[in-house]
């Protein structure tokens, strides 16, 4: 199997499995270690998770296919998620995902996770990101932004170093 | 005068407050663990002893506690129901999947004072014979679980954590579990399924109270996060003290997520029942009132699986009168004190204590099939009519917000609603159904209007030939 998990990845990940008395509750953790690392998680990264925790691959698969956070393709170097729900949605959260996609060249009316040619940058809907006081949020990689406006969403895309 | 009162937030947003454990600590951080570490049994009338820790589980019992993360159960009785007696561990672990649209708080606990968390949670730990618990926290919240994971290192190099804490003899391990997006995840058992490794799929009670059958089928305690923070507060002031916060039966503080139309939307800290609906969006200590011009239209009181409450409801409260008998009283919308009874008696709940609310500008339609989206999206898919229900419900929605709306949508959209809730192994269903059935009752004028108006446009443009024709 070509797919390798580089030494300190896997260091981290022996040791998270010691903080369960069942291998098989450290699954979501070694696939948030897996998917930080490598971007997403492949077919080839679900079987090592899987043997390394003991158990058949499809045990691991439907993780990845039930939990929206999990991805089985690469997506932009940036991922700019954007509150859909409620609150988000009244403080004017879907004229800013257009605006995003706009700037992006994306389209606005397809549905799910949108990557720019590119690579750089990914523009998703998701649910409530429970920061509705400061409405609308948007995550970007593991920062959240408040009160985004369209000014901002364009210093997000001028300004995101990519990594 | 309506005002904050700070318990559980008293130091969070106080200039030079950080999270780190040496300015927990200059704040009398750890020393309510060590109060009650040092909990001396007692001798009880009828002969029987009670250890230190029945005790402290008897304190947060009579405080009267309610959980804080939606159903309002009494926390130490949820405590109370914990098999002790199956040589079995007892596992804790902390819900901190705070994913209820419209929910705030326990980020802001996290964020700001994660070590208040974390000494709640060892007493409830030492309290219930844990020595192993858990942190589940959302997916989306990584930099708080990053604050986290530092923030029980740093009390593992106390010894508040780990082995032999502070020389008791007691062992306690907390680690932070990450979930992934799943909203279903803040369902206990679903949550349970998920920390065990699985789909979050909810289990059915009976069999499955994780009192008895939790975690790995082992006793389990699951508290919100909130919950866990006044337990410190109640080792501190002690129940009787506490239970003098807030109003009788709804006792001590609780953090109210406000957000939507008005003018300052936030996290405001009340003693429950203390405050009223009206108060907390009007008053300038809260909300601060609706923008400028706009009128009020509909309040979500406990979080988005909460029935809406329309503009001008008046509702009757039981009350007790001066003859000491309950009465029903009537009790404009705005006068309802935000509290658990009151809202139950209004025919809703104060779930999660978040408000979101919607001025005369909002298209109520609109703003249901937002809602309804959600649902669609979060349902786990074990049960049938939670499943095709959700989903079907937001297409209608989705079709009578994109010009194609009928006028027997309202009903066909009950209809569907009555069918799941009642029919589904979690309580998810009644959250996806609850505000169909709230918002086409209290707003139906609003959904036939749409349905009329679309049914018009769409005859007037079938061409008349075609028409015709079609009766050959």
């Amino acid at each position: 199997m070509s797919f390798t998990v580089p030494t300190n990845i896997e260091v981290e990940i022996d040791e998270l499995i010691t903080h369960y008395p069942v291998k098989r509750s450290a699954s979501l953790m070694l696939l948030h270690a897996i998917q930080e690392h490598f971007g997403h998680v492949s077919r080839e990264a679900i079987e090592w998770v899987a043997l390394k925790l003991g158990l058949q691959p499809i045990n691991i698969y439907e993780l990845v296919t039930f939990y929206p956070m999990f991805r089985q393709e690469p997506l932009g170097k940036t991922h700019v998620k954007v509150c859909r729900t409620l609150s988000c949605s009244l403080a004017g959260s879907g004229e800013l995902r257009d605006h995003f996609c706009r700037k992006l060249g994306l389209d606005s009316h397809k549905h799910g996770p949108q990557t720019t040619p590119d690579g750089k940058f990914t523009v998703e809907f998701v649910e409530c990101l429970a920061d509705c006081g400061n409405a609308p949020v948007v995550l970007v990689n593991d920062e959240l932004q408040a009160r985004v406006t369209t000014v901002q969403a364009d210093e997000i895309i001028e300004k995101m170093p990519i990594k | 005068m309506p005002s904050e009162f700070r318990l559980i937030l008293k130091n969070a947003d106080q200039p030079g407050y950080t999270s780190d454990i040496e300015c927990y600590l200059r704040h009398g951080g750890y020393e309510q663990l060590k109060k009650a570490l040092g909990t001396a049994g007692r001798d009880l009338a009828d002969g029987k002893k009670q250890s230190p820790q029945e005790v402290v589980r008897k304190e947060v019992l009579d405080s009267g506690l309610r959980g804080r993360g939606g159903a309002g159960f009494s926390a130490g009785l949820k405590w109370s129901f914990v098999d002790r007696k199956s040589g079995k561990p007892i596992y804790l672990i902390c819900n901190a999947d705070e994913s209820e649209p419209g929910t705030f708080k326990d980020r802001q606990i996290i964020h700001k004072d994660p070590h208040q968390l974390i000494e709640g949670m060892i007493i409830s730990c030492w309290a219930n014979d844990v020595k192993l618990a858990y942190i589940y926290i959302r997916g989306e919240m990584p930099q708080g679980a990053k604050l986290l994971n530092k923030a029980l290192a740093e009390a593992r190099a106390k010894n508040f954590l780990g082995k032999n804490i502070l020389g008791t003899g007691y062992d306690l391990e907390i680690y932070v579990h990450r979930g992934a997006g799943a909203y279903i995840c803040g369902e206990e058992t679903g949550l349970i399924e998920s920390l065990e490794g699985k789909r979050a799929y909810p289990r059915i009670k009976p069999p499955y109270f994780p009192a008895v059958l939790g975690l790995y089928m082992c006793p389990t305690i699951v508290n919100n996060v909130e919950t866990l923070c006044h337990v410190k507060h109640i080792v501190a002031m002690g129940a009787s003290e506490y239970a003098k916060l807030g109003t009788p039966n709804n006792t001590g503080t609780r953090i109210v997520s406000l957000s939507g139309d008005v003018k300052r939307p936030g996290y405001y800290e009340i003693e429950v029942g203390k405050a009223t609906l009206g108060e907390l969006i009007n008053d300038p200590a809260f909300g601060g009132g609706l923008r400028d011009g706009r009128k009020l239209k509909a309040i979500i009181p406990g979080g988005s699986s909460s029935k809406v409450l329309k503009a001008g409801e008046v509702f009757k409260l039981k009350r007790k009168g001066t003859d000491g008998q309950m009465t029903p009283v009537d009790v404009p919308l705005l006068d309802l004190p935000y509290d658990f009874d009151s809202l139950q008696q209004a025919g809703t709940m104060s779930g999660s204590s978040a408000i979101i609310v919607m001025d005369d500008s909002r298209d109520i339609v609109d703003c249901l099939a937002n809602v309804s989206e959600f649902y669609a999206h979060e349902s786990c898919g074990q049960c049938t009519p939670c499943r095709e229900g959700a989903l079907w419900m937001s297409k209608a929605l989705h079709r009578m917000t994109h010009g194609e709306g009928r006028k027997a949508d309202a009903d066909y959209l009950l209809h569907i609603a009555q069918n799941i809730q009642g029919r589904t192994i979690c309580a998810f269903g009644e959250a996806a159904a609850w505000p169909v059935l709230s918002f086409v009752k209290k707003f139906r004028e609003d959904f036939e209007a749409r349905g009329a108006t679309d049914e018009a446009k769409h005859d007037a443009s079938v061409p008349q030939k075609i028409s015709a024709s079609s009766n050959h």
